[in-house]
């Protein structure tokens, strides 16, 4: 399985999206975020990079909490 | 002795056992800290607060819950919200019926240079549109008023303050710690840019909680935080984040008191804010006309529960208001609270400065037959 992960500014902003994702019927999980991506002490979400392209669309009401979507090889 | 609890207006009394059992849950199966961790105990804690950031955002009519800012209680909110705005040379404009909490905040800034004017209010603590309206013809950086105020319950007219605030150019600021939780507030429809609330009131958590919420509408960037500080963004950084709420966020929440927060606001929606406000002005109105029939009281205030909170102050003839207190609670049981309630502003618009006024402050769950002993046990102390 490949994987990418979703960086948000803030953990709540984390949260919100995976909520929001696993209401739409996403495979999603809250992760540490990887550090080659991020400092951030919270949580990233981490999501099949098969579905990013649908993913980015479902997470348009939270774009402005996204820090970044980043395809994760290190997670495979 | 059975007690009876008038002293809401300073913090609600009994809390729902909901409230006691959600903070009780977190801290026997939550610990961990919210933002700062990746682990399942941290992300859980971050679900609860994230739960009661959407449910504060719903309570009060925004739609972001990321421009809930929690804080330590009303206070520290207006103090966010005051300091955080006004630099020098800018002018505020407010009411002379407010709380220390906005007043002394206020005072503070006007000696670092900012212009500070207060619209003195009428002696029965309502406003005066006729004064504001003249006053904010000029431009403001900042109006403050209370939605109601702490000694006699007037209800302010926001809509009006606001659509005058905003046509000076100015933020308008409410402090809302005696409304939140009894009288239905909708930001967005009421014209308020933030509104600052205390958690341990009406809204039924415990001390140590309340905040600042910023419409969907309102440049943030207008506040620069007072507290600089961890936030668990950013961390590579020494800089402050700049988005919300981890700009005006610093530091480990109250996650324990939060979800009793939530529970408290789960709480009123399940019993309905508007059977609890009508309740309440059941018992403003018995408070008001008990009172009126007993020899030598003076009530202050507007008289009108359609205008007011289940506050109400009066004062009696040659007795002093702290003599009144002490034996309401020696005697009767009878919990209230008697002086200047930290808004000597207040008592010098309604002329009870500086000997201050008995504040009789019923609660949602206080009934009517308490309100009925509490006026029999006012009329005793009271005769002569």
């Amino acid at each position: 399985m490949s994987y990418g992960v979703v960086l948000f500014h803030t953990t709540y902003g984390a949260l919100r999206a995976e909520k929001l994702l696993t209401a739409a019927g996403f495979k999603v999980k809250l992760i540490p975020p990887p550090r080659e991506f991020s400092s951030d002490c919270g949580v990233s979400l981490r999501i099949e990079w098969t579905t990013v392209e649908k993913i980015k669309a479902a997470l348009i009401p939270l774009n402005r909490e996204i820090a970044g979507i980043k395809e994760a090889p290190m997670l495979s | 002795m059975v007690l009876i609890y008038l002293d809401h207006a300073a913090t609600s009394w009994p809390k729902p056992p909901e409230v006691m059992k959600a903070m009780a849950q977190v801290m026997e199966c939550t610990g961990g800290n919210p933002g700062r961790s990746g682990h399942r105990l941290s992300i859980a804690a971050g679900r609860i607060v994230l739960d009661v950031r959407e449910k504060v955002a719903a309570f009060f009519g925004i739609g972001d819950p990321l421009r809930v800012i929690f804080t330590t209680n009303a206070t520290a909110a207006l103090n966010l919200a005051v300091q955080g705005i006004l630099q020098p040379g800018h002018r505020a404009v407010t009411s002379s019926m407010e709380h220390n909490s906005v007043m002394r905040p206020l005072r503070h800034v006007q000696e670092t240079g900012v212009r500070l004017e207060i619209i003195p209010s009428r002696t029965d603590g309502t406003c005066d549109l006729g004064l504001w309206s003249r006053a904010l013809q000029k431009p403001a950086r900042l109006v403050v008023v209370n939605h109601a105020s702490n000694v006699a319950g007037t209800l302010a007219p926001l809509e009006e303050l606001a659509r005058l605030a905003h046509s000076a150019g100015a933020v308008f600021l409410v402090d809302a710690a005696q409304t939140a939780g009894v009288v239905p507030i909708n930001m967005k429809r009421a014209g308020i840019d933030l509104l600052a609330f205390a958690g341990h009131k009406g809204t039924l958590g415990p001390g140590g909680t309340g905040g600042l919420v910023i419409s969907d509408d309102m440049d943030h960037c207008l506040i620069k935080p007072l507290l600089f500080g961890g936030t668990g963004s950013l961390s590579d950084k020494e800089e402050q984040p700049d988005f919300l709420p981890d700009k005006l966020e610093s530091g480990t929440l109250n996650v324990p008191g939060l979800a009793g927060l939530g529970a408290g606001i789960d709480w009123i929606n399940k019993r309905g804010i508007e059977v609890i406000r009508a309740h309440e002005k059941r018992l403003t109105s018995a408070l008001i006309e008990g009172l009126s029939l007993i020899k030598g009281v003076r009530i202050f205030g507007c008289l009108d529960p359609e205008r007011c909170t289940a506050t109400v102050s009066f004062d009696a003839a040659n007795r002093s208001v702290s003599e009144l207190g002490y034996r309401l609670d020696e005697e009767y049981g009878i919990l209230c609270r008697v002086g200047l309630h930290c808004a000597p502003a207040a008592h010098r618009t309604m002329g009870t400065f500086p000997q201050g006024t008995v504040r009789l402050a019923p609660g949602n769950l206080t009934t009517l037959d308490e309100i009925k002993v509490a006026l029999r046990a006012i009329e005793t102390v009271l005769k002569p």
